[in-house]
């Protein structure tokens, strides 16, 4: 390597490691790609300053960022612009204004709307993986590259759920731990694929949006409920077309005969046997340990989770149908003479009620919530009083949006709010060597609201000012409340 | 940890988009679908690694060439050597001059190995490396700055014009002029050509002195620039008539030079408002006012 390394490093220079290049970067300069610059010390992304659109007729989809070059050259209308943070870069750690602070008239109120990058060292993503198949047991480290970037979390219904990032493994750890962290956070946020290998569990690849692929293999459906809510949603359909159904679930397996539901068809006793532990009537749970063969099972032949046909109510000719959760996987047997189930071509009408199952499971998404904590000192470049923003937010007179995309904001202390990524338009998060993630926020309010919480009156611009320059124009997402305007609703849940 | 190189589809669905760095590549390909494909293809891989491959000898290439310079050790970065030697004598020059269009160059030819096209451009931020298949042909606009997409000519290429590059430099643009032209751009026998000519026909038009050029010491303005301290324009003020003739004839002459030694093709120049260009039938000024949709 013939880099420089004998060129010596003024205090005031910081070195970029975007790219190979390695500018080294004065003070309020950026490096030979226009992209990154040195501001007061911190290296930031100076990408063009994105402004989106109320343009339904789109079609809706954002168009994908192109780089300054492409920008046409349009003026920013007053009417249905809306200013967002992605690129405009960031004050902090100061007490300056945020880089914009820009006023527009909404249906006769004054709006003013601040702008501002975060740097945040407090974040990370919550990742829901729609499969049932077992990934890896509850607090499992999760890794990328090797290195522990986060954990697995409580499972929610027909998802598991992995916490990732945070402030202890961006910062806490090794330095490799930090800008692994960094970089993993950083793709997920801006919807690329990333492998994460789950100790003593499986190997995911993630994708904002995506399906999710386990071990290689490509998830496609949800399950459409436990085994147990399967046999009550389905056990009419299958009445009189079979003696009795298995449905196979990892959580709970049931048993249609001995089921509520099956009881309340007048549905006679099979003797079947199963293993695991009964709950309740009709539902077992730990039938086989976690996997990812039927029913998020480890199990490629249901009829090992069976026991022996009680004599003394089976009979030969008995029909059986055993079935997973999301209808992927199914099987029809009937006793032989010794009471063995014989594996047969499934029967014509229990086809549909099999297919009816696959069809009422959802596609297997993973999704990807972003969080950040901005009730720190970002907060001065809103406001001189920094409580009264907080205070603002959590009356609902401060809206926040997240590269114009409605968050979440957490109820109690600080600004922690959370985003579904792939509401932002494309590449808006960034990061910093430190290590640690830069994301857009905007905080929009009437500008008497603005004035009561001891705003930067001064440093309000008109938004027809901002016209020209290396801004980027999007239309905004349909699906996303227009952030200016107050009819609307102000959050959305999810 | 550097990002890596990405490549994208424009919203357009024909034109490729690859980037890292410093290096944003705008490629169109035109042929059969799937020779398009297969060479996208070969860009995204040869792209990959290849800012990594010209930043090992980094120093190397930012250190002027002289007739005793060692040679790079990357096809690359040899071919930017290669375009710059030709005026190591009499300027100074460093291989960083021509690294916009080696890499396009570099780009466009696994495209073409890789794949028969009717006709391909790689767009390095102005530099452009161009393919044309028998009986195609390329419009191009000559802009007035760099940073402005306005034309004040356009050129019409053919395979048979012997032109398979384009450059355009001046004092606005993202790189660096120790001339004051606000626009040169120089047609040439491949894009490296293009863009070291483009630099030393820039550099030729000025006016030594003048009070109404503001110009800084380069490495004030990026530390490590390959231009160390001498001076850069940064602005230029409201020149006489007859001034902006005598900068313009310098440029004209160190073009026709350049051309009688077989190294560029022709070449446009713009200063003030008033253009110039080398006698050539491929270039044909424009009604003023137009605007260029796309670079």
């Amino acid at each position: 390597m013939a880099l420089d390394e004998a060129s010596p490093v003024a205090d005031d220079k910081i070195r970029c490691d975007a790219c190979p290049v390695m500018c080294f970067i004065k003070p309020g300069a950026v490096g030979a790609c226009d992209r990154y610059g040195n501001v007061d010390g911190e290296l930031v992304r100076m990408e063009p300053h994105i402004v989106l659109e109320r343009t339904l007729e789109h079609g809706g989809e954002v168009v994908p960022f192109a780089g300054s070059r492409e920008w046409e050259g349009e003026i920013v209308h007053q009417q249905g612009t809306f200013i967002t943070a992605i690129g405009a870069g960031t004050t902090y750690p100061d007490y300056k204004p945020a880089p914009f602070i820009v006023s527009s008239e909404v249906d006769g109120v004054d709006m003013v709307t601040v702008v501002t990058e975060g740097i945040f060292s407090y974040c990370g993503v919550k990742v829901k993986i729609d499969t049932d198949r077992f990934l890896g047991p509850e607090q499992a480290t999760v890794r990328v590259e090797g290195e522990a970037i986060g954990h697995v979390t409580t499972g929610e219904y027909g998802s598991q759920m992995l916490s990732l990032g945070g402030v202890h493994h961006l910062t806490g750890g090794s330095k490799k731990e930090g800008r692994v962290t960094c970089d993993a956070l950083l793709q997920l946020s801006n919807g690329k694929a990333v492998e994460l290998s789950i100790d003593e569990g499986e190997t995911v690849i993630v994708q904002a949006g995506k399906p999710p692929i386990v071990n290689g293999i490509q998830e496609s459906r949800m399950r459409v409920g436990c085994g147990s809510a399967t046999i009550g949603i389905f056990a009419k359909q299958w009445h009189g077309k079979v003696d009795e159904v298995v449905v196979v679930d990892d959580h709970i397996t049931g048993v249609l005969s001995e089921h509520q539901a099956g009881k309340l068809l007048g549905m006679a006793g099979t003797g079947i046997k199963m293993k695991g532990r009964r709950s309740t009537p009709g539902r077992y749970f730990q039938v086989a340990q976690p996997g990812t063969g039927w029913g998020g099972t480890n199990i490629s032949d249901p009829l090992t989770i069976l026991g022996p046909f009680d004599p003394k109510v089976a009979y030969p000719g008995l029909r059986l149908l055993m079935v997973s959760t999301t209808g992927e996987h199914a099987a029809y047997y009937e006793l032989d003479e010794h009471l063995v189930p014989v594996e047969m071509q499934m029967p014509q009408p229990l086809v549909e009620p099999v297919e009816r199952i696959a069809e009422n499971c959802e596609p297997a998404l993973s999704t990807v919530l972003f969080i950040g904590g901005a009730g720190g000192s970002l907060r001065a470049g809103v406001t001189e009083n920094p409580v009264r923003l907080t205070r603002s937010v959590k009356d609902a007179l401060t809206y926040v949006t997240c590269g114009g995309a409605p968050v979440y904001i957490w109820p109690g202390g600080g600004i922690t709010f959370m985003v579904d990524v792939t509401r932002l338009p494309e590449n808006a998060f960034g990061y910093v060597p430190t290590p640690a993630l830069v994301a857009p926020l905007e905080f929009t309010m009437s500008r008497s609201d603005y004035e009561a919480l001891g705003g930067h009156m001064d440093a309000i611009q008109p938004l027809a000012s901002l016209k020209g320059g290396s801004r980027l124009r999007l239309p905004q997402r349909p699906d996303n409340p227009w952030p200016l305007a107050p009819e609307q609703p102000r959050r959305s849940l999810g | 940890m550097w990002e890596k190189p990405s490549a994208r589809i424009l919203p357009d669905g024909r034109r490729l988009l690859l980037q890292q760095g410093p290096i944003d590549l705008v490629i169109e390909a035109v042929g059969e679908q799937s020779a398009v494909k297969v060479a996208h293809e070969a860009a995204i891989l040869r792209f990959d690694g290849l800012l990594a491959e010209l930043c090992d000898e980094l120093q190397l290439l930012r250190t002027a060439v002289s007739r005793t310079s060692p040679l790079p050790l990357g096809p690359v970065a040899r071919r930017m050597h290669a375009a710059v030697a030709p005026f190591a004598e009499t300027s100074f020059i460093t291989p960083m001059a021509a690294v916009a269009g080696s890499v396009a160059q570099e780009i466009l030819g696994v495209m073409c190995a890789a794949a028969p096209l009717q006709r391909a451009y790689v767009n390095n931020g102005g530099d452009i490396a161009l393919h044309l298949a028998a009986g195609e042909q390329f419009r191009i606009g000559l802009v007035k700055r760099p940073d402005r997409p306005e034309f004040f000519a356009t050129a019409t290429i053919r395979p048979e014009d012997g032109v398979a590059g384009i450059a355009t430099s001046g004092y606005p643009g993202r790189s660096f002029s120790l001339g004051i032209a606000e626009a040169v751009t120089v047609l040439a026998p491949t894009a490296a050509m293009a863009d070291a000519a483009a630099t030393v026909i820039a550099n030729a038009i000025d006016l030594p002195g003048h009070p109404a050029v503001e110009r800084l010491p380069a490495n004030s303005i990026q530390s490590d620039t390959d231009l160390g301290e001498r001076l850069v324009t940064r602005d230029v003020g409201p020149l006489a008539t007859d001034e902006i003739e005598t900068a313009l004839a310098a440029g004209l002459a160190e073009a026709e030079s350049l051309r009688t030694a077989g190294l560029i093709v022709s070449a446009a120049m713009h200063l003030q408002g008033v253009s110039r260009t080398l006698a050539s039938p491929m270039i044909v000024q424009e009604k003023p006012e137009r605007r260029l949709a796309r670079a």
